[in-house]
């Protein structure tokens, strides 16, 4: 199917419309809470969160004997708030680490999830059926209902993100300068990680419990890479979610079988790994090509000096001197003749014939130029010309 | 063996086997690497079998071990990167991973007997119908497997306990002394990539992170000795794998859920009532400390003035609120206690202290 098929059927096919509005708003919504959860060292929370949303939404099936979305959603919220509680009462007060705590969070909440889980099926309570979407997530089953209410609840929650921006950047960058200004926070921490709850809740029903935890800590990561700024990175981040949310939906509605989350999950993965690799500045072939250049530079500089001390020593800068006396005073570095040739096209060296160099007149400018600037190489040009005088 | 008692037998072992590199996956401070392993390790599975076709191929399970190894070392590298933290390294690349096994899954063999269900809930019921005969005993397919696995991983930790507890302790001292804690790190995360591979299959990739960590997390808060925690955390999965066992029996529900409920409620028991490091002990620990701060303050307040003229207003029960800004009844509970004690005599609301008392009050003062 073409590149335009595939767009026909985002606006004219109502089923892939709908669902892939919700993947889109739920990729938004958690790349947004992400955000705050990747710079609070909270990523695994997300994983922890989603999976111990089970039991909730069991046992609120159990209670009302409902299986609408709000419903479910409400279940799974508390649960996933009390698993956070036990997390940091876990955290504060016995000498279990983070990750301890997450762990025993999320295995025994969805351990017990599980077993109610098949208690329910057990009954032979035929409205049960399709609880289980919350495992693995469904998007295919997603109705215009559930759209709007997944899209209420996210708007909503931005909001409050808009609201309390300042607030909430304030507690994730510093939280204790945050309680010296007088900033309840602790009341915002709690805030922003029901936040996240929130996000993560809204998700689960349509891309299945372990790949919401992609979607809460790829986009942000990879959101991280291009900005030093909270705003341009949340924007980024909702991007980038809502991009890979459609873009979910639309590659899995090519062929029958291709379930929607491990899609969105791949997706954004690619585009995390891609911002790594890419993203100027932090980004790691960036950060090569930057070592490159640093290094080439530090050659083309020391050759410099180096003919300058050297012409020092025959008070002549036309004096041509072998690219053996160069290497010579380079131990252990290579490359001279290239770096040379490199020189000699900026006009900084000349041959002099017979495979001999010496500095042009801007050349020793700016050698003189780099000495000034570099005391280190003032240091090293002393050590060399005791070291070449007799 | 009928059936019953041949799926406790293996909700007992896959427990006990967990347990063992679990310990050292919490003091490692590891715990979530068990998380991402247990769910990379269905693309181990998927890879070996797309290349073998066989699902009963001993290959599946190489290739799941090497898949939890690859696993370590991605986040390890993306780690390095300084691009990323650890715990968002580990959320970016297992769930990547696993989607990816997931789409091969439905790609190319969605015909199987394979799928993401069994990540979630393997199901130690059917485990009994599985059997192969081994040295003439006919057993259970899962039941010999975990027992290889609990066996190696026995030997593995016995062999290298010493090198094990050095770099779990003091990871430079055992670099300095030649034990590369690289290689054990590997080693051990070898260990729980295998565990992990057999007991999924039986009890399901998240129960894989519940018996690795909870039981360790457990005996954690019991003891301070490596051996004990050791032995107590076997004893509390196979605690848990029984008692689960007749949990899910009388609820009529999954065994490996029923199980790690049960661990969960030890850990819960352990959180609150273990002795020294219990929500309890810890409350109790701070009441009596400051019952015993007060006192000590009452008589150093008493020492302070004792022989002055103003001895007659400031060693009075009421005058207390001006001095240490102890309300009334809070006062007046201090003194009491110091009266049992024997370090306060009481005279007509006048406070003077006993022999005792000055002596407590004098060391105190020479301590602080």
């Amino acid at each position: 199917m073409s590149w335009a098929g595939l767009l026909d059927d985002l606006v004219f096919d109502y089923t892939l419309r709908t669902v892939a509005l919700g993947t889109a708003i739920i990729g938004v919504i958690s790349g947004v809470l992400g955000c705050y959860a990747l710079l609070r060292r909270q990523s695994l929370l997300g994983d922890a969160i989603s999976h111990a949303a089970l039991p909730g939404v069991v046992i609120a099936f159990m209670i009302t004997r409902s299986r609408a979305s709000i419903v479910l959603m409400l279940g799974a919220l508390v649960s996933g708030v009390l698993a956070t509680l036990l997390i940091l009462a876990v955290v504060r007060n016995t000498r279990l680490k983070e990750d301890s705590a997450l762990g025993i969070a999320l295995s025994v909440f969805f351990g017990l999830g599980l077993m109610l889980l098949t208690v329910t099926q057990r009954m032979s309570d035929a409205r049960q059926a399709g609880l289980d979407r919350f495992l693995f997530g469904q998007a295919a089953t997603l109705v215009v209902a559930d759209v709007i209410t997944m899209a209420v609840i996210a708007g909503l929650a931005i909001g409050l993100v808009l609201l309390f921006w300042k607030e909430f950047k304030l507690v994730s960058f510093d939280p204790d300068f945050a309680t010296s200004m007088g900033f309840p926070a602790r009341g915002l921490d709690v805030g922003l990680t029901t936040l996240l709850v929130v996000a993560i809740v809204i998700g689960l029903q349509a891309v299945g419990v372990i790949l919401m935890s992609a979607l809460v800590v790829a986009p942000a990561a990879g959101a991280r890479q291009w900005t030093n700024r909270l705003g341009t990175m949340t924007i980024l981040a909702g991007l980038f979610g809502g991009f890979s949310g459609v873009a979910g939906a639309l590659i899995s509605n090519t062929r029958s079988g291709l379930s929607t989350g491990p899609v969105i999950a791949l997706v954004v993965s690619l585009i995390t790994l891609a911002s790594m690799l890419v993203a100027p500045n932090r980004g790691l072939i960036w950060n090569w090509v930057r070592r490159l250049r640093q290094r080439q530079q530090f050659r083309s500089e020391t050759v410099l000096v180096d003919l300058l001390a050297l012409s020092q020593q025959h008070d002549s800068l036309s004096y041509g001197h072998s690219v053996d006396a160069i290497h010579a005073m380079n131990r252990g570095r290579r490359g001279e003749v290239r770096t040379l040739h490199g020189l000699r096209e900026r006009r900084l060296v000349t041959g002099t014939g017979d495979g001999m160099w010496s500095l042009t007149e801007a050349g020793e400018a700016e050698a003189q130029r780099i000495l000034q600037e570099n005391d280190g190489a003032q240091a090293a040009l002393t050590r060399s010309q005791i070291e070449v005088a007799p | 063996m009928s059936p019953q008692t041949e799926i406790v037998l293996i909700a007992a072992v896959v427990a006990a086997a967990c347990a063992l590199p679990g310990v050292f996956l919490v003091l490692w401070r590891m715990a979530m690497m068990s998380d991402a392993i247990s769910h990379t390790v269905l693309l181990g599975i998927v890879a070996g079998y797309l290349l073998v076709s066989d699902l009963d191929s001993p290959f599946l399970l190489v290739g799941a071990a090497a898949m939890g190894i690859l696993t370590v070392t991605l986040v390890e590298i993306v780690t390095r990167t300084r691009l990323v933290k650890e715990d968002a390294a580990i959320g970016i690349v297992f769930p990547g991973l696993f989607g990816l096994a997931v789409l091969l899954i439905s790609v190319y063999a969605g015909d199987v007997h394979l799928d993401e269900h069994v990540v979630f809930q393997g199901d130690l019921v059917f485990a009994p119908f599985d059997r192969v005969v081994i040295v003439g005993l006919d057993l259970p397919r899962t039941l010999v497997t975990m027992l290889v696995i609990l066996f190696l991983n026995l030997l593995l930790i016995s062999l290298l306990y010493k090198e094990l507890k050095l770099a779990t302790f003091d990871p430079g001292l055992a670099a300095a002394l030649g034990f590369s804690p690289i290689l054990i790190h590997y080693l051990l995360m070898t260990m729980v990539s295998v565990t992990a591979v057999g007991a999924f299959d039986a009890v399901g990739s998240i129960l894989v992170v519940a018996l690795m960590v909870v039981p360790s997390a457990t005996a954690y808060l019991v003891t301070d000795r490596l051996s004990r925690m050791i032995g107590l955390s076997v004893a509390v999965g196979v605690i848990g794998a029984v008692g689960g066992f007749w949990l899910a029996r009388w609820l009529d529900t999954t065994v490996g859920g029923s199980m790690v409920a049960t661990i969960g409620l030890l850990f819960g028991l352990a959180f609150l009532a273990a002795p020294e490091r219990g929500i309890v002990a810890i409350a109790r620990r701070r009441l009596r400390q400051r019952w015993e701060f007060a006192q000590t303050m009452l008589a150093i307040h008493l020492l302070h003035h004792e022989g002055t003229p103003e001895a007659a207003v400031e060693n009075r029960v009421d005058h207390l609120w001006e001095d240490l800004r102890w309300k009334p009844d809070f006062a007046e509970q201090v003194v009491r206690h110091a009266e049992q004690r024997g370090i306060v005599r009481r005279t007509a609301g006048m406070l003077s202290l006993t022999g005792e008392g000055r002596e407590m009050a004098e060391e105190a003062l020479i301590n602080s």
